[in-house]
Order: C-alpha cells, then structure tokens, then sequence
C-alpha cells in the first residue's frame, strides 16, 4: 500500500498549465528525488501534494485519505510536513519558538508543553547548533542553519513524509553536504518518507534512492537514481537534444 | 510643573486609545492583510448595546445600569461577539480576495453597522451616564487629573502586558505570530487558518470594546459616529508604525496622541484651529522618511 498516491494530476494557474496529467505513488519509507530544469512544475506539484494549490484535475491520496482540494493544516494533520522552498523561516519568532509552531497539534493543550520539551530534545540533538542559538531570533541565522530549523521544525509535527523543496538552494556545497547526511541519516532512525526536489540530478545520483525527472509538465523518466546518472534520455531532459 | 504633568497626562490618555485602536487593526492585518474600516464602527455598536433600541432623546438604559464587574465584560463580550460575527458571515467569504477587495467590504459593513444603529436608535448623540464615579479629578504632584484618564492609561498599560504575554506565553498566542508572519507556512505546519482568524477578530473586537467603554465615560454620550476619529487616527498609526506590527502598531499610536496634545498646546492661537493639519503634516513627513514604517511588519530577511 502505498503512502502517497497520485493520479492524473493537473494544475493551472490562469490559463498556464504547470503539470499535466502526472500519476506517481510513493511508499511507505522510500526516498523519492523530484529533478528537472526550471519551471517543470517541481514545485508546483509539492504545493499541490500540501494543499497551498489544490489540482485543477486528478486525484491526490495520503495515507489512506483522499487530500485533493483539503486545507493545508488538514494535510499537515494527517503527516505530511512541507519545507517550501527559500526556507521559510518565522525570521521575528526565535529558533525554539519556530520549532514550537507546529508541535504535538494532535496533543491536548494540558500535555503540550511535555510533548513540545520531548521533541524540541530529539531535534537539538541531530541539529546541535539550533540548541546553542534557541533563543536567536531566525532572521539572524546564516542559510545553512536555517535549513537546519525548517527540516527540525517539519519533524516537530512528527510526519510520515517530509517533502521538501530544494533543500541546497542558495547553499555551499559543503553546506549542502552536512544537510543531506542529517537527512538521510534520520530518513532511516524515524522510517521517514522524503520527497525531495532538487533542479539537478546529481545530488540524487550521489545520495540514491528513487529518481523522476520533469519537463515541461509531465514526468518524463521514473526510476534508480543511480541507474539514472547514465541514461541519455537524462541528457536529452536537460538539454533538449532529441535522440542521435 | 503640574501643567507639564497635565500634558504628560493627556498625551498618554489620548495616546492610549490611538493605541488600543491601532493594536485591534494591526492584529487582523496581520493574519489576513484586511485593513478593517469597520472597527470603528464596532466601537460604537459596543456602547449602543449597554441601551434599549429607543428614538428619543433620552437613553434608555439597559445593560448599561450593570455593576462595573458586569458592565465591562459584558461590553467587551459584546464588541468581541460582533467581530467574530463579522469573520463568519463577510470576511470568511473573502479570504482569498485581494486586499483592496477585502478592505472595501469592510467599509461596507462598517455601513451596515451604523445604520443599523441609525434604524434603532436614531441619529442623535444619546446621553448617557457610565461609571460616573470616573470622572471626579484625583491630585497627582499638585496637578488635578480626571481619574478617568488615570484609569485609562493604566487599563491600556495592563491590556499591552496582558495581550503581550497571551501572544508570547501561549500556544495560541505562538500560533497567531507564526500566522501572521507567513500564514502559509503555519498553515502547513498544522496551525489552523479559521482558528487563529477568530482569535484575531475576537480580541480586535474586544479592543474595540475597550475604546468604545472609554470614550463613552469620557464623553457622557453614545453617538454613532464616535468611532470614526479614533479608527481614522489608529490606522494612520499601524500605517506609521509598519502595517502588521503591533509594537510599531502601539509606539505610532502614543506618538499620535502625544502629537496631538502637545501641537494643542504649542501652536499660535490661531493656527490652533489647524492642528490635525499639522499632526497629518508631521504624518506625511515620517512616510516620507521611512515608507515601510517605523518598525516594519515583515520580521528581518535571512541573512546570507
């Protein structure tokens, strides 16, 4: 059963079509890359997953409920947690109370606060550095410990699947690296199910897992990562060219 | 020195109900960008409901005979009440309206209101005795002061203490600074959207409550326009203090009050007659300066 199904998904704004007709599933526990060059509708399609822009057409089921057209919070209460892109961070809220937002919204007001502490350890241990600078206002923190926040603040809301929207945006590759091995490392301690975007390819050859690349809407290619990194339609993807 | 004291005194008075107003304006503008030009019109509604529906004269006082433990919950429900009422049956509607859409709805409904009132209870100011023990002079350093503008300041600096901790101790009050900062953002982390736009009506409403109790004791009248120059004079301050931020909100709201008094006192006699033109002037020079506000909305950007 898979956690994550879409189904001939389609979405407009005005009279542009983003993605058309896409069907993609994801199951319980896989790391799924999303990559393509610009405007492939990469985001488009995160935002429709969590609601932000329902689908002009098609179907979109998350553990076992039909979420097409739901509100962003509903998804979000269903395990789904969104880290958009350019990491949006509550910059005038301090680092422990953007981590609060979305913490234990199942738990009733009486046992918040035990649930909120429990949490808030399990994310100051994988990511230290927000512990020394909890009370920092966000605004201040460099790019890279600001991807930290947004991941440790999406795994506050204890999800099923964290989707997040290029992690490496505006970072140094070293940056990069450190967050992607935080990722991956706690993809496998909580079972965690990632769909992740990223403009290039090489990021998910390097980390593997499951890869789909897009183009002008539509999924193109679906399948190894790894496997991928050879393939000359992969080529033909970015740069157009048609086949030799 | 007690004329100094006195000023000191009206400033804060008058600074704290531009204040209160600004605050209840900023609170909405920040979770849903609607600038609500019915406020005013909820701060009249609040001290209409303490009388019967009645075209004389005379107030015919209902709920406004209350003891004060009563009086002022009852009045401060009623301005909170309305509010909502307000979310629920208009703005709801226009949640994904742009904001020029929104805010020309909430000029409407600010008709409604007023006329509303004007059906009930006709036109003419009301007279209308409320907490009257306020209005004897207390002596503070030599200077005679109204115990009402004691009592206001010290009401408005309890309201901010108290508004200050709801928003930063609790939950909800977390909820309602994510919201307002990226509303999108909290939404994706489960806050829930029509939740935290109540709370935010619910509390502006009760503000505009608190003013309406205020001016109402002040002035010893209900009038259906006794909103109007607060409301016009608490937006001009979330305008100056940076739409959306509610301490930029509440400093633009003493400075305007503070503006005001001291311009009444050290204008020429005859430019006297012409000191809001000079608040306005003084108004148009800051946005010049600084267009974003004095304190913007928006938290810092990241650093990169």
């Amino acid at each position: 059963m898979s956690l994550l199904a879409l189904s001939d998904v389609t979405i407009r704004y005005g009279r542009l079509t983003a993605v058309r007709n896409v069907a993609l599933t994801l199951a319980e526990g896989e790391v799924l890359f999303i990559t393509g060059p610009n405007g492939a509708g990469k985001s488009s399609l995160l935002r429709a997953i969590a609601g932000v822009t329902p689908p002009a057409g098609g179907r979109i089921d998350f553990a076992d409920h039909d979420i097409t057209g739901r509100a962003p919070e509903d998804i979000a209460r269903l395990g789904l947690s969104m880290v958009p892109e350019g990491r949006d961070v509550f910059a005038s809220l301090t680092i422990e109370e953007n981590l609060m937002v979305g913490a234990g919204m199942h738990v009733k007001e009486s046992n918040w606060r035990a649930r909120v502490t429990n949490a808030l350890e399990e994310v100051y241990e994988t990511f230290p550095i927000l512990r020394d600078r909890r009370h920092a206002q966000a605004g201040l923190l460099s790019g890279g410990q600001q991807q930290m926040l947004v991941i440790g603040r999406a795994l506050m809301t204890n999800p099923r699947l964290v989707a997040i929207d290029e992690p490496s945006l505006g970072l140094a590759p070293n940056i990069t690296d450190q967050v992607y091995e935080r990722l991956i490392a706690l993809q496998g301690q909580r079972k965690l199910t990632l769909l992740i975007v990223e403009q290039s390819s090489t990021r998910a050859m390097m980390v593997g897992g499951r890869m789909i690349l897009m183009r002008g809407g539509e999924v193109l290619i679906d399948g190894d990562a790894r496997a991928m990194g050879q393939s000359e339609a992969m080529q033909a993807a970015y740069f157009g060219y048609g086949e030799h | 020195m007690s004329a100094i004291l006195q000023i000191l005194f009206d400033a804060l008075s008058l600074g704290s109900l531009y204040a209160l107003g600004a605050l209840g304006i900023a609170l909405i503008f920040g979770v849903m960008r609607l600038v609500n030009f019915a406020h005013g019109d909820v701060i009249a509604f609040s001290i209409f409901a303490l009388l019967w529906p009645s075209v004389d004269v005379v107030a015919r006082v209902g709920a406004g005979n209350l003891p004060w433990f009563l009086l002022i919950p009852f009045v401060l429900a009623v301005g909170a009440g309305l509010s909502v009422l307000a979310e629920l049956t208009v703005f709801r509607r226009f949640r994904n309206a742009s904001p020029a859409t929104m805010m020309i709805a909430s000029f409407a409904l600010g008709f409604v209101i007023r006329y509303f009132l004007l059906m009930l209870y006709s036109s003419r100011p009301k007279s209308i005795s409320l907490l009257p023990a306020l209005s004897q002079p207390v002596e503070i350093l030599g200077a005679r002061i109204p115990l009402l503008q004691v009592i206001t300041i010290l009401a408005t600096v309890a309201i901010l203490f108290g508004l200050t901790s709801f928003l930063r101790r609790t939950r909800f009050g977390l909820e309602m600074r994510a919201a307002a900062e990226n509303f999108t953002m909290a939404r994706m982390l489960g806050v829930r959207a029509n939740r935290v736009i109540m709370g935010a009506f619910a509390l502006s409403g009760a503000l505009a409550a608190a003013i309406g109790l205020i001016l109402g004791s002040q002035t010893g009248t209900a009038d259906i326009q006794m909103g109007a120059n607060v409301m016009l004079m608490a937006f001009i301050a979330t305008v100056i203090g940076g739409l959306g931020s509610l301490p930029g909100a509440v400093i633009a709201g003493f400075l305007l009050g503070a503006a005001s008094v001291v311009m009444q006192v050290t204008l020429p006699i005859d430019a006297r007659p012409f000191r809001d033109a000079f608040v306005y002037g003084a108004v148009i020079a800051i946005l010049i300066v600084r267009p974003q506000g004095l304190l913007s909305g928006r938290g810092t950007k990241e650093r990169v």
